[in-house]
């Protein structure tokens, strides 16, 4: 790995959301709730969403992990909230295809902040860790409440 | 400190000069000499062990035979047909657990396991009391990561029937005082079983003076092939168990209603061997045999002491297990303050230093520590004093991407 590419993982955004998480505590009033975990490296966190009608109020994470995990799942929280089911669907297919698609996966404009999130495609190993937060917003708004994995 | 084996020995490592291999508990890089004798046997004595009466088959079976005394030497082991083959020491502790842990540990009995283990030495024991009705305990550790006897003697009750325990600790380096918990096992009449997978590749190790009733290892980490390792058990408990697998080579004579064993140490190696990985193992045993298990340890010591005291001057890094290297074999497993083990692990990755980050198949040790990873780097006989230099200015440099600016 060269140096570039730890420079475009690790960019300040990335760890502006390691330090500072945003959106990171509990949501009492949540309508849905998943559990995600990493058994290679033991990341776990928990997203809870707010749904209102069709539109996301709400959506929060608790959790330890690593830099990559963490800021994945912050940004995730900026950027679902507001949005309807469908456009967080879309979001997350988008944000899928971008970090497993390798090094030269799509990155669009469209996805603002999240696209910090790029440089994951370069390291396959930390693809998990970039798509945890993304898995388990999925099944919090598929249903109220269980565990995802990763795996 | 150079190396104590030359670097060019090493095919792996001689092919990529600048790479800093610091995984060596997970698996040793190889030496030519392992990779030529494993070839050697496919060119000059392939055909299947035991099986054919002619003349290759015969050098077949010559050579297994032979690796076998030569490996139970390297381990001081006198009596060569306790020793088991088997794939490592996942499948030997597995072939332990089955064969003798179901014959011989009922409903009410109690099984005993530390902390520290590795999940190769946790879960079959933790499985076989669930399947049992048996009660299972865990010894918990010291402040460093060491064996609480107190704590490991009040656990150590009469219808205890086994002590399983490693030698050497691979997520921290502890080394455990075999003698001692030996003894404690036999004062109440319980099997001693030593997870000797990090033991045998970085001390000198005697089975046969250790006194344990069980030993099993690896070969890929004592510098042999992958997909071949063993297990010494006392004669007298091997009498006692059951077969693990059944099939071809295991037999004495199959009736069409009943079947008779074959004698050791056969009857408890099913099928076709893997002769050639003996072979190559016992080709690693007498490269290390030349290098010295004494000086092994040497080296290894020096490189974690000067490992402990660049971490320690760099400062933000907290070191795992014994502090005295007296106590701690070739493993310096640490956490950065502020930087997660993962990142660490990706960050030394580009710097072409490669060491492993996570729990080390050992969750029960992790979560006593409250973490969920550490950063382990592990040393062997290719490593030098600049491989410690890379690894720490490869944390120095992971320091200051984290820092807050
Ligand atoms: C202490 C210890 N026990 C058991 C094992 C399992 O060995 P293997 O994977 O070769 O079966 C390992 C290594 O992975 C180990 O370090």
């Amino acid at each position: 790995m060269s140096a570039p590419d730890l420079d475009e993982l690790y960019q300040s955004i990335i760890l502006d959301h390691y330090r500072r998480p945003r959106n990171f505590r509990a949501l009492p009033e949540a309508t849905g709730e998943a559990a995600g975990r990493n058994p290679l490296c033991g990341d776990e966190l928990t997203v809870w969403v707010k749904v209102d009608g069709d539109t996301i109020d709400e959506v929060t994470f608790q959790g330890s992990g690593c830099a990559i995990s963490r800021a994945s799942a912050s940004l995730m929280t900026a950027a679902v909230k507001g949005k309807t089911r469908a456009e967080a669907d879309a979001l997350f297919t988008q944000v899928h295809a971008m970090v497993t698609g390798g090094a030269d996966a799509p990155a669009p404009e469209s996805l603002g902040s999240v696209r910090a999130l790029a440089g994951v495609g370069r390291f396959p190993m930390r693809v998990k860790c970039a798509s945890l937060a993304w898995h388990a917003l999925k099944a919090a708004l598929e249903r109220p409440a269980g565990a995802v994995s990763t795996e | 400190m150079s190396a104590l084996a030359p670097r060019g020995d090493f095919p792996l490592l001689a092919a990529q000069p600048t790479l800093c291999y610091l995984d060596s508990a997970a698996t040793a890089q190889k030496p030519r000499a392992v990779l030529d004798a494993e070839r050697a046997f496919y060119e000059t004595a392939n055909a299947n062990p035991h099986r054919g009466a002619y003349a290759p088959s015969a050098a077949a079976t010559d050579a297994y035979a032979h690796a076998r005394r030569r490996i139970a030497r390297f381990l001081g082991v006198a009596d060569a047909d306790t020793m088991l083959f088997t794939r490592g020491t996942t499948e030997a502790m597995n072939l332990l657990v089955t064969g003798w842990g179901r014959t011989h540990v009922r409903a009410g009995d109690r099984i005993v396991v530390t902390r520290l283990e590795h999940h190769a030495n946790f879960v079959p024991w933790q499985q076989l009391a669930l399947a049992v009705g048996a009660e299972f305990a865990i010894a918990e550790l010291t402040a460093t990561q060491e064996i609480d006897l107190d704590d490991l003697r009040a656990k150590v009750t009469p219808n205890t029937k086994v002590i399983a325990f490693g030698h050497v600790s691979n997520a921290v380096g502890t080394i455990n005082p075999v003698a001692e918990l030996v003894a404690i096992a036999h004062g109440v009449g319980a099997l001693a079983v030593c997870d000797g997978a990090q033991g045998a590749p970085h001390l000198a190790v005697s089975v046969d003076a250790l006194g344990v009733d069980a030993y099993a290892f690896s070969g890929h980490k004592l510098l042999g092939p992958m997909g071949i390792g063993g297990i010494v058990v006392r004669r007298s408990v091997l009498e006692r168990m059951a077969p693990y697998q059944f099939g071809g080579d295991m037999i004495e004579f199959v009736g069409d209603q009943a079947t008779t064993w074959h004698a050791l140490p056969h009857r408890f190696e099913a099928g076709t061997p893997n002769a050639a990985g003996a072979v190559g193992l016992a080709a690693a045993c007498d490269y290390l045999d030349a290098l010295g298990m004494a000086q092994v340890r040497v080296h290894e010591r020096a490189l974690i002491e000067a490992a402990d005291a660049a971490l320690h001057a760099v400062g933000g890094v907290r070191i795992l297990g014994p502090s005295e290297s007296a106590r701690r074999s070739g493993v310096v497993s640490f956490m950065i303050d502020g930087v997660h083990p993962h990142d660490a692990a990706t960050l030394l990755d580009g710097a072409g230093v490669c060491v492993r980050a996570g729990h080390h198949c050992a969750q029960p040790l992790m979560r006593s520590l409250g973490v969920a990873a550490t950063v382990r780097a592990s040393f062997y006989v290719y490593s030098t004093a600049e491989d410690v230099a890379r690894l720490v200015a490869a944390v120095r440099s992971a320091q200051e991407r984290f820092a807050i600016d």
